[in-house]
């Protein structure tokens, strides 16, 4: 039985554990709102980009001087994984939600003969992937000094990925990133960026496509924006990771801080029960010796 | 009163236009060109330059951008520049940093089409420079 003064302690010490979930619960729902933000404003660059290569690539389908980032290599030997997780812990099941995701890809590849090689962005996935998949780990990207996640970053990792790609390291590059669906739903996905993959042309696009101009040509415009659309699928990966993190902490603070008060709760209860107890003690005490007189 | 169009300009990070204009010039590979309404549709790629938009309140504004591609409708145009900023908020530091930036890439390059690539970037580069600097 914990005496008094012990129970006293542990009631200041979660108190004080409790205040700093909720501190961290409000900073998280700040940056999370900034972080929204700039996933929103990042979107319209993406749906016209997607738009205009669709619709550029239904042009070129079956054309055997296609760029490779388009068509791939024609094999599926080498894998590469593009790990993205969070630069710190305390999210819930935020980073190991997507590493999960990747390890299992990672081992299904394993099993079916494949190479697999992992470029991990994020400190948290390189920590725990390491472990794992240490001979397997070609490189590491953090961003634990930026502020501001910039398209600057996003482009770092493109062209790593782009040299690598270029010096025929892989065949097919996979990116797992946590979407974000809301604060507190936070979804592990995997999208393969190369060879790129689009949604299907309707009819009509395709036909005001038909009468463009190009200039340059056709062909290398595409090459120049196949590199660019790398660079942005991973820009908005970052930003969706970004905000799933923020929201994926914001639920964990809101359910530590909750959990918190419980258990100051259950501990008060049983600190006025113990100390009732004592004085109904000493009361006893104090009346069986008046008695005795 | 000439007829107006839909113009935008959006980097990744942001929208930073969308307005009717008049007229809009813009820095394509192949030498600046003038849109106006009903232009042709065009798809372009864009060197680094400064982009000049005439909005139909007869203003001018002007931006930099530092690559990119753009997309022209009879309807409208779309401007979708790697990074874009208004003209005011370039200064000789930013450029200055671009530029080395650039010069480093060069000296890392391997193959040699990257190179003429990265040559050819920083000599635009270099000539806007000038050009802001001296504006």
């Amino acid at each position: 039985m914990p005496s008094l003064k012990d129970l006293k302690n542990r009631i200041a010490s979660v108190k004080a554990t409790q205040k700093i979930t909720k501190a961290m619960k409000m900073v998280a729902a700040a940056k999370l709102r900034r972080a929204q933000e700039a996933a929103e404003a990042a979107r319209p660059y993406a749906e016209r980009m997607g738009k205009v290569l669709a619709s550029l690539s239904a042009a070129n389908a079956g054309n055997a001087e296609a760029p490779l980032l388009l068509t791939g290599t024609g094999k599926d030997q080498v894998h590469l994984l593009v790990v993205a997780t969070g630069e710190r812990g305390l999210a819930g099941g935020f980073n190991s939600s997507i590493i999960r995701l990747a390890r299992d890809h990672a081992l299904k590849l394993l099993s079916e003969g494949k190479t697999v090689k992992i470029l991990t962005v994020g400190r948290k996935g390189n920590d725990i992937l390491r472990r794992s998949f240490r001979e397997n780990i070609v490189d590491y990207i953090t961003f634990r000094e930026v502020k501001q996640l910039s398209f600057v970053q996003a482009d770092e990792v493109a062209q790593k990925v782009l040299t690598m790609f270029n010096a025929g390291e892989f065949d097919i590059a996979t990116l797992f990133y946590a979407r974000f669906q809301s604060v507190i739903s936070q979804v592990a996905t995997a999208q393969q960026i190369i060879p790129a993959k689009f949604e299907e042309v309707t009819e009509s696009d395709n036909a005001a496509a038909a009468l463009y101009e190009y200039e340059p040509s056709e062909q290398e415009i595409l090459e120049e924006l196949l590199p660019k659309n790398v660079a942005l699928q991973i820009f908005r990966a970052l930003l969706e990771n970004n905000a799933s993190f923020y929201g994926a902490q914001m639920s964990a603070m809101d359910n530590a801080t909750r959990n918190a008060g419980d258990m100051i709760n259950r501990l008060t209860l049983s600190y006025n029960r113990q100390r009732q107890a004592q004085i109904t003690k000493e009361l006893i005490e104090i009346i069986s010796g008046a008695e005795a007189l | 009163m000439a007829d107006t169009f839909n113009f935008e300009l959006v980097s990744p990070e942001r929208l930073l236009v969308s307005e009717k204009v008049s007229e809009v010039v813009i820095p394509a590979t192949l030498g600046e060109m003038t849109v106006l309404a009903n232009h042709a549709p065009t798809m372009t790629t864009i060197k680094p330059g400064v982009v000049s938009v005439k909005l139909a309140s007869g203003q001018t504004e002007k931006y930099v951008v530092f690559g990119g591609f753009a997309d022209i409708l009879p309807t409208g145009c779309t401007l979708l520049a790697e990074s874009a900023m208004a003209l005011q908020a370039v200064t000789r530091d930013t450029l200055q940093t671009r530029i080395e930036h650039a010069q480093k890439e060069i000296d890392n390059a391997d193959s040699d089409e990257h190179k003429t690539k990265l040559e050819q970037f920083l000599a635009e580069l270099t000539h806007l420079n000038n050009t802001v600097v001296a504006a």
